[in-house]
């Protein structure tokens, strides 16, 4: 192994440091332009958002699953939304499904996800010091937390947050007469999401920069892990389709406040018809959806990275086809842009359109279908290390194939008609991004842990965590399919109303127990991870004997991650398990030129190019900086 | 259903206790030899073996409940297009349940099957052209007639609607469904404006449009419609977004402000032949809101009935016109159509509402005879 730890530190670069020794509290950790802490104040903030959007589920799971149980115990922190009969407040039903959706949708699985790893791992893994720009970097979370505060905030008017859904669409979400969420929480609704737009831009923008111009010496593109490639990928989709999404939220900010009819037309409404004419509702759904479909890609694409790594680390193996990996993540990406109307087929939408959407829709099945063929090639005959990592990822492929095979009737818009705001659509898109992309947050979280705190966590309570969550999502998922193809709608109160909905009872009562169960399965997480922060074992320098750079920093690593100079590097992450290799590891910051015994012939050529790649730029942000 | 429920919380609560007793097993055997353990996690083996035991178990519970619930999926479909999207869906689900099953088998088979094993070393096999290009072009067919299926439902299903079919105008507002039937002279829509809603205008219905004479709102308590003949709802909304949801007709079409959308389909059971055939004297088609509209949405239905032609027109003449119930807004209508709107006012209003439009009315079918 001796010559595989890494580059020895130099001591010349140790002065570089100096000057952030004297860095204070706040500036340390409150204000930080460290990437490694902006990751974790992502992190944190995401797990302590999901703590709040996974909870209000359960209450609503409860009043769907028990429609006669008792609420009486929740009146301490629900209010005057528990009716002194202890029941839940039909337009708080409506204000949880909302804020749910939001919460998770944006503020677990975007930023939580894509801001904790994309900033954590971009600079390690491509070799650099930081972001491109650290003091953009901060600013990214800090809007991200003003808007947390906000959409926080909005909970406790009197009125309530938001409530029209969480894709809040016109009129409903326009005219406060219409429904009392549509009052000061939309408002607040609105202002927390620009806020949050102009976060992920910071962000994203950060990320691009970072990956096209820090890269160290010899990380070429077709040498970065898939992570990376996944993470670059996220920013690009979030920086073309998040601005979209920030001209709708400002024209319905105009057409709540300052009478314009971008969205509204033709309404009559508590006695009253309003003088809006020749707007459309439809025109909100199209630029909504034209970010909202590349959003389900924004936070499942980083997942599928953050697999791919730690598939390939865990299976002693070289990710299968990672040409094709990328090739697909950048399919998926480009035909993320062009089938948002899918969502709206029986909106009212030109047929004819229907069809091409359709159309574009159902190609996406192919490059997903070879993501999930990949990684059960990558499996095979592999050398499984059933890490937690390792387990949530493989997880992962199984729920993402799971439900994308449901989206392929979803797509089909003749069959959507029935199944459209049914239960149907709930179960497939919990599935395939909401489960599938939590799986890939959890995969992440357990696997560079060590680097992010320098200690292990509980290995055994991982496991345990991975297979009580993994049976109960598909406890939850696979029942909720059946409600849906009995034809239950969604975002509803309860289900007593009609006579189609009058059975199932027992079946909703199940998914209300199982995710009860599944919820509850969770606390072994945070136990384990807060646990873990400040009594983990002592990680070592590379616990998963891992290819990838981030490894080859110290374990307590300050800012600017390595102590000497930035690691060349000279081979792909995935020289796992190499013919002729002693080891079944080679990292990327090895030349070829030291393992002779496992070069391929095309490899030994590359050898001459080494005194190239050491002789680049150092690219070193510090160095050129100070 | 509860004791299936029960069983299969059973079988999973107990499966939870057995991973709970062999961790902490695991776990103790891990703490008694961790100085000699070498960098392989704790419980491999028996996380292995879980892959394979929730394949088993996990199969049998999906299968099992699947065949369970199956009673409750898609209820009858009583349209014609509603059978052709049915058998559409359970082929493509039929596809796709190969593809779930073969994955699903492979990913924890696999895992099992190549568990860590010490001196085992994985091998080194990072792509094959071949493979890939078989596993893009296998989806990419399927794909392709799935599409081709759906396409062509699709566009029949939203094709233009037969000329002879049935026009019922049905518009959603905060919480019910409000219909308007075009009458039982002329099978069109007359003209509406929603600025001429109020309290009895429901829809804002146009008085100068002379098609608009014979229309008919329909009660709150039932929709009627015609069995097997083609129905073409007009579906608006007056105040927020609705969704008209038909369930057993498998109808569904939002309600705009704004913005008119429509949908035609043939039902082809009456009430009284589903009451028939589900052996159930209380069963009624129902139409429901499917797109969040406020606190009353889950609530915004109303009942649909079926019924045979003739019993469906003498319903349809039973109903008074819009006029008929409200007579005094016989002064929104134009002095040169009065005449033709007289006849749709109820018994004892048209003398004395002849009276003061009778040199108007002349004049008014003087004009459309012209046209």
């Amino acid at each position: 192994m001796s010559a595989v730890v890494g580059i020895e530190s130099t001591h010349e670069h140790a002065e570089v440091h100096d000057h952030h020794v004297s860095q204070n509290f706040w500036q340390k950790y409150i204000f930080s332009e460290d990437h490694k802490v902006i990751a974790k104040q992502y992190l944190i903030t995401g797990i302590l958002w999901a703590v709040v959007g996974i909870s209000m589920s359960i209450i609503f799971r409860i009043q769907l699953g028990m429609p006669d149980s008792n609420l009486s115990w929740l009146k301490p922190i629900l209010g005057h939304w528990i009716s002194d009969a202890g029941k839940l407040d039909p337009n708080f039903y409506l204000a949880l499904v909302t804020m749910h959706g939001t919460i998770m949708v944006f503020f677990v699985l975007t930023a939580g996800l894509s801001g904790t790893f994309s900033n954590f791992l971009i600079p390690l893994q491509i070799g650099a010091r930081d972001m491109a720009s650290g003091f953009m970097n901060m600013l990214s979370y800090w809007f991200f937390f003003l808007a947390s505060v906000i959409m926080f905030a909005s909970m406790f008017l009197q009125t309530g947050p938001a409530a029209g859904g969480w894709v809040i669409y016109p009129p409903l979400s326009a005219l406060p007469q219409a429904h009392p969420g549509s009052g000061m929480g939309m408002t607040l609704w609105l202002a927390s999401m620009a806020f949050f737009i102009v976060s992920q831009l910071l962000g994203g923008i950060n990320y691009i920069t970072t990956v096209i111009n820090l890269r160290t010496r010899g990380m070429s593109f077709d040498r970065l892990p898939l992570t990376i490639w996944a993470f670059l990928i996220t920013a690009v989709l979030g920086l073309i389709s998040f601005p979209v999404l920030l001209s709708s939220v400002l024209l319905l900010i105009f057409d709540r406040h300052f009478g314009t009819s971008f969205y509204l037309s033709d309404i009559y409404i508590n006695g009253e018809a309003l003088p809006n004419v020749g707007g459309s509702p439809i025109l909100f759904q199209h630029l909504f959806w034209f970010l909202g479909h590349p959003e389900v890609y924004i936070v499942i694409l980083p997942g599928l990275g953050i697999t791919s790594e730690v598939i390939a680390t865990n299976a002693r193996k070289p990710i299968f086809g990672y040409r094709a990996m990328i090739a697909s993540l950048i399919g998926i990406a480009f035909l993320a842009f062009i089938v948002w109307a899918h969502h709206m087929f029986v909106t009212g939408m030109n047929p004819f359109l229907g069809s091409v959407f359709m159309f574009l829709t159902l190609i996406i099945a192919v490059p997903s279908a070879v993501k999930g063929f990949n990684y059960i090639t990558t499996l095979w005959r592999g050398n499984l290390v059933f890490t937690p990592g390792m387990l949530f990822s493989i997880g992962l492929v199984s729920l993402f194939v799971s439900g994308g095979l449901t989206g392929i009737i979803l797509g089909n818009s003749a069959l959507d008609i029935q199944l459209h705001d049914t239960y149907f659509v709930v179960a497939h898109f919990h599935v395939v991004m909401g489960a599938a992309s939590a799986f890939g947050l959890f995969a992440g979280v357990y696997h560079w842990f060590p680097k992010m705190f320098g200690r292990m966590m509980n290995n055994t309570l991982g496991q345990l965590h991975f297979w009580l969550t993994f049976i109960g999502i598909y406890m939850i998922f696979i029942p909720m399919h059946y409600v849906g193809i009995a034809g239950f709608p969604r975002r509803y109160y309860q289900f007593t109303s009609y006579d189609f909905t009058h059975k199932f009872m027992d079946m909703n009562m199940f998914i209300s127990i199982a995710a009860i169960f599944t919820f509850t399965a969770q606390f072994i997480f945070l136990w384990n991870f807060f646990y873990s922060i400040f009594k983990g074992k002592r990680a070592p320098l590379n616990p998963w004997r891992s290819n990838t750079l981030e490894w080859t920093t110290p374990v307590k690593l300050g800012h600017g991650n390595w102590e000497g100079e930035i690691p060349a590097v000279y081979r792909w992450s995935y020289d796992y398990s190499k013919p002729g290799s002693v080891e079944d590891f080679i990292p990327q910051n090895i030349p070829y030129s030291q393992t002779p015994e496992s070069n391929f012939p095309h490899e030994n050529d590359l050898i001459s190019t080494e005194k190239e790649i050491e002789a680049q730029n150092f690219n070193d942000q510090f160095k050129s900086s100070h | 259903m509860y004791y299936i429920i029960a069983i299969v919380a059973l079988v999973f609560i107990i499966l939870t206790g057995v991973v709970i007793a062999r961790l902490q097993n695991v776990l103790k055997s891990v703490k008694s030899n961790e100085q000699d353990s070498d960098d392989l996690p704790s419980g491999n083996s028996f996380n292995a073996t879980m892959f394979l035991v929730v394949l088993v178990l996990g199969g049998i519970a999906v299968f099992w409940s699947y065949m369970h619930a199956r009673e409750y999926f898609l209820p009858i479909a009583s349209s014609v297009h509603g059978r052709r999207t049915d058998d559409l869906f359970w082929f493509s689900m039929g596809v796709l349940t190969i593809p779930f099953i073969f994955v699903n088998v492979l990913i924890f088979f696999f895992s099992w099957k190549y568990q860590y094993k010490k001196g085992n070393k994985a091998t080194f096999y990072p792509d094959n052209h071949k493979l890939e290009l078989i596993w893009t072009i296998i989806p990419a067919i399927v794909m392709a007639l799935l599409v081709f299926t759906g396409w062509k439902a699709w566009s029949d299903i939203t094709g233009e609607a037969p000329q002879d079919a049935e026009v019922i105008e049905i518009t959603g507002k905060q919480f019910n469904w409000l219909t308007r039937y075009s009458g039982v002279n002329d099978n069109k829509l007359g003209n509406y404006n929603y600025k001429l809603i109020d309290s009895q205008n429901e829809v804002g219905i146009d008085l100068s449009d002379e098609n608009s004479f014979d229309d008919f709102m329909g009660p709150a308590s039932a929709i009627h419609i015609p069995v097997n003949r083609p129905v073409l709802l007009k579906i608006r909304a007056r105040d927020v977004l609705h969704s008209v949801f038909i369930p057993h007709m498998r109808v569904k079409m939002d309600a705009v402000p704004g913005m008119p959308t429509k949908f035609w389909f043939v039902a082809d059971k009456t009430t009284a032949e589903m009451r028939a055939e589900l052996n159930d004297p209380d069963f009624n088609y129902e139409l429901v809101c499917a797109e969040i509209c406020g606190m009353g949405h889950f609530s915004m239905g109303t009942k649909l009935v079926v019924e045979d032609e003739a019993s469906y027109r003498k319903w349809c003449a039973e109903q008074p016109t819009f006029l008929n119930s409200y007579p005094e807004y016989l002064a929104k209508v134009p002095d040169n159509l009065k005449a033709k709107a007289m006849k749709y006012l109820p018994e004892g209003s048209v003398t004395s509402a002849a009276d003061t439009t009778a040199t108007g009315g002349g004049v008014g079918s003087g004009t459309s005879s012209l046209r």
